[in-house]
């Protein structure tokens, strides 16, 4: 098929960027839409034009690295997936498409596609862990974790950390990133002891790092790749409260 | 000759052994050392966290935006350990003499006695750390059985093993970031090994950000950058992966070992067209309910569902009885192939095999086959279009892990002083097929309990030598010799491009130095490969600048591929034997089943480079065996 492409071309974090229009031809429905980005920057090196930056790894919807808003959209129009994992059979011969990157103060561009999200990580250090340091652990078995609590911490591990629940929220706002870290640790026996100072320190680097605040719109867990409930915010909110009430 | 540094004593002894005459560093001695870690996949980040956590102060590098990118997050199936829980028979010894087996005794006793023996710990880590592992509903962790075993002892957290064990030492990483122990550099590559006096002392880094070549001097420098398999292009690592570090590393002298002996995954997506960049995995645990088959009849392209039990060919479960469906990778691959070869194929490239879940769901219930592998056919459905609780999935095999990589002592200490390769940059463990499930517990187990006692164990002599820093002349022969291939690289004008020169040694290693490989397919091979050296020296094209450019980033890796592969061409020419992975057609017997020779290559090959225009020399570490029987791999 033949696709026209609005793509957003930036060379550096301080410099204005714009939407630069190109055209491709010969894509296959069975191209990933980062394979039909491959072919267009195959196609700008004959033409000794410089590549298209994008950020993507693994191919396969889990190292959370690929993203960018697709007509809108982060990730583009299918729900629960990556862009690595969005074929080209969701579009059709003759399409505009619009790609720019997840937009958000806290998630500088560094050149065209690619983002800046260390703010994350940031956050993470902040107290997205708990403090078991290596080789003493007792046996694994010593502290039985029921099958439900262990599927619910489960559903809220699974974030990828791409970034889409920002990119997609009126407020860029971290919420539901947050909220899974806290959830995931906080069901937990091992992670409910640190869990009141966890959710302090996790919430006050997130809002230091810039992001919004959670109004409550749901976009996020609509394009998360991972389909994480927003009710691992309502968890994070429980947590805080509850922190806050208790704290000495 | 090379030392691998094997304790003294009984095979259950030796790591004890090991650790209590492990020379120590004191505290307060500790926060006067540093440690560079390239990497911060499972082996890199445990061993990067575990060290800081001791006291020593830590860089740590990745090319990604964030440590928890690493490739190790895409792990699905699982983690083993010798546990027991199942109360099946299993044990430590069980669990080393299965990994022996499975490597085709081409592995070391001590190291995979030790990999056996740890494997319990970590288990006890990771839930410490918060890894949601399956559960019964009494709260007990939960395993199964994985390709290539007869008992229980593979511990799981869904299809998504790999990520949550990495999310665990990812946060123990960043715990260390924000207690000053660990200063992180993501979006840095390692470009060269800097080496000062015989010892690994530095690396040069490019900041990808901003192009600039950095120096970072350390006491010793940890390589944990995972495998190569990306050497093939279409493979199931994801686009990043690389040689480079430990490329660079063997041209400064540290040895590669096992180069030949790569994994092919039996169950991947099959290749669909000619652009595709690479081959999805799909995880070896749904050989556990699926059973394998092709049509009796090549090339029969009835719908699989219309084609009647008595015309299919369940070829595992007839040639391997007792193991079936979950016969060990290697074996599964090859057979796979053969059929393919054969013109039983299936599928619009005619590449690919059946994987059949309808017995599963009609014995145990959709429900239950839903509970246990949805996420799986949901990504199959994603990328296919096709409903595998409808039909048979497509699959076929695809580079994967690479056994082979820099050699190591017992120490996991390269042949350079101070260098310590870690996880699947190592060639340790797994000798020549690795075993489903023991590549995530290799990566932490080297790094949560090896590295730390070893390298601590050359830390020490290390206290009272002088500390060598960035502006020694090493740092400025290396720093000038990564500017001036950039700079060739930039001013290169030709007009193809990186990913022209990846796709063509992908292909060329497919073909001759692949699945099987033979003398003729290899010499051709090294013929073809100093035809694309040369093309690559003049046709390259790289547009853009020394900035952002990763296809300035892709040069690099690639013209370290091209080398490399030349290296593994002649790995799998001079091992005459087929073994593991590697497939020799000369060495097989009539019903086509792989022939070993212990008698001539009973040892792990060990090359050293010789610069440019040199064959590499082999040099060989001889294989004892005092705990196990050589025998003939037999699955049947």
């Amino acid at each position: 098929m033949k696709l026209y492409l609005k793509i957003w071309r930036q060379l550096n974090t301080a410099s204005k960027g714009e939407m630069v229009d190109y055209e491709i031809d010969n894509v296959s429905e069975h191209m990933s839409f980062l394979e039909m980005l491959d072919l267009l920057n195959e196609s700008l090196i004959q033409k000794k034009e410089r590549v298209i930056e994008f950020d993507h790894d693994c191919r396969e919807g889990i190292c959370g690295q690929c993203g960018v808003m697709i007509d809108g959209r982060a990730h583009g129009p299918l729900k629960n997936t990556t862009t690595c994992q969005l074929h080209m059979r969701s579009f059709k011969d003759g399409d505009t498409i619009y790609i720019e990157p997840f937009r958000a103060k806290a998630f500088p561009v560094l050149r065209d596609l690619k983002i800046n999200r260390s703010a994350f990580d940031s956050i993470i250090e902040a107290g997205g862990f708990i403090g078991a340091s290596t080789g003493q652990a007792p046996e694994a078995n010593s502290i039985p974790i029921s099958y439900e609590t262990a599927e619910a911490s489960f559903d809220a591990a699974a974030c990828i950390g791409c970034g889409a629940c920002v990119a997609t929220c009126k407020n860029a706002s971290a919420a539901l990133f947050v909220g899974a870290k806290i959830t995931h640790l906080a069901l937990l026996p091992q992670g409910k002891i640190e869990a009141s100072k966890r959710v302090l320190t996790m919430v006050s680097q997130m809002d230091a790092e810039g992001f919004g605040n959670c109004s409550d719109t749901r976009a996020c867990e609509i394009e998360c790749p991972q389909g994480i409930s927003i009710l691992s915010i309502a968890k994070m909110n429980s947590e805080y409260a509850k922190a806050i009430i208790f704290r000495k | 000759m090379i030392d691998s540094k094997i304790p003294e004593g009984p095979l259950a002894e030796k790591w004890n052994n090991y650790k209590a005459k492990a020379k120590l560093v004191n505290p307060a001695n500790r926060k006067k050392l540093n440690i560079i870690v390239v990497g911060t996949g499972l082996a890199g980040a445990s061993c990067a966290a575990s060290l800081a956590e001791q006291g020593y102060n830590i860089k740590s590098f990745c090319f990604q935006d964030s440590p928890r990118r690493a490739h190790s997050v895409a792990a699905q199936g699982g983690v083993n350990a010798a546990k027991n829980y199942k109360n099946d028979g299993d044990s430590t010894f069980r669990m080393f003499y299965d990994t022996i087996k499975g490597g085709d005794f081409r592995s070391r006793e001590a190291n995979v006695y030790r990999l056996a023996e740890c494997s319990a710990h970590l288990i006890d880590h990771a839930v410490a750390q918060g890894v949601p592992f399956a559960r019964e509903y009494a709260g007990y962790l939960n395993n199964r059985s994985f390709g290539g075993v007869q008992v229980s002892r593979t511990f799981y957290a869904r299809g998504q093993t790999g990520q949550q064990l990495l999310l665990g030492a990812y946060q123990a990483l960043l715990r260390q970031v924000s207690l000053g122990k660990v200063a992180m550099h993501t979006r840095h590559e390692m470009l060269e090994l800097v080496v000062i006096d015989g010892k690994a002392k530095g690396i040069i880094a490019r900041n990808l950000e901003t192009g600039e070549l950095e120096r970072h001097v350390a006491d010793a420098v940890v390589l944990a950058s995972g495998g190569y398999g990306k050497v093939y292009y279409l493979s199931t690592l994801a686009m990043g992966c690389n040689s480079s570090a430990i490329w660079r590393a063997h041209k400064k002298g540290a040895y590669m070992a096992g180069v030949s002996w790569i994994q092919f995954h039996p169950t991947s997506l099959p290749q669909h067209g000619e652009n595709q960049s690479k081959l999805t995995l799909m995880s070896e645990s749904l050989r556990n309910d699926g059973r394998i088959w092709v049509p009796k009849t090549a090339k029969d392209d009835r719908n699989p569902n219309t084609i009647p039990e008595e015309e299919r060919d369940y070829y595992l479960e007839r040639k391997y009885p007792s193991f079936g469906n979950l016969a060990p990778r290697d074996i599964s691959s090859r057979a796979a192939k053969e059929q393919i070869d054969a013109g039983h194929g299936v599928g619009p490239m005619k590449n690919a095999i059946y994987l059949d879940f309808s017995d599963a769901i009609k014995t145990q219930g959709k429900d239950k086959i839903e509970a246990k592998y949805s996420n799986l056919f949901a990504m199959y459905e994603k990328i296919t279009g096709i409903n595998a609780y409808k039909e048979p999935m497509l699959i076929s095999p695809s580079a994967h892990f690479t056994m082979g990589g820099l050699w190591v002592d017992y120490e996991l200490m390269s042949t350079i002083p101070g260098l310590f390769a870690l996880g699947e940059a190592n060639f340790a463990d797994h000798g020549a097929n690795r075993l489903g499930a023991n590549s995530l517990l290799q990566a932490c187990v080297d790094g949560y309990f090896i590295a730390p006692y070893t390298i601590p164990n050359y830390l020490a002599g290390e206290l009272n030598t002088p500390k060598s820093d960035i502006n020694h002349p090493a740092f400025d022969e290396a720093e000038t010799s990564v500017k001036a291939q950039l700079d060739k690289f930039l001013n290169s004008k030709g007009t193809l491009s990186t990913d022209y020169f990846h796709k063509k040694i992908g292909r060329l290693l497919y073909e001759k130095c692949g699945l099987s490989r033979s003398k003729e397919k290899l010499e051709d091979a090294l013929n073809e490969i100093k035809l694309l050296k040369d093309s690559f020296e003049k046709d390259l094209l790289i547009t853009g600048d020394d900035t952002i450019n990763s296809e300035l980033e892709k040069a690099g890796r690639i013209a370290d591929y091209i080398e490399l592969a030349e290296l593994m061409c002649h790995d799998a020419l001079q091992r005459e034997e087929s073994c593991g992975a590697h497939f020799r057609e000369e060495y097989q017997t009539p019903d086509g089943e792989a022939v070993r020779n212990d008698k001539d290559f009973c040892y792990v090959s060990a090359w050293e480079w010789k610069g440019k225009q040199h064959v590499p020399e082999l040099h060989k570490e001889p294989l004892v065996f005092e705990s196990v029987q050589l025998a003939v791999r037999s699955y049947k």
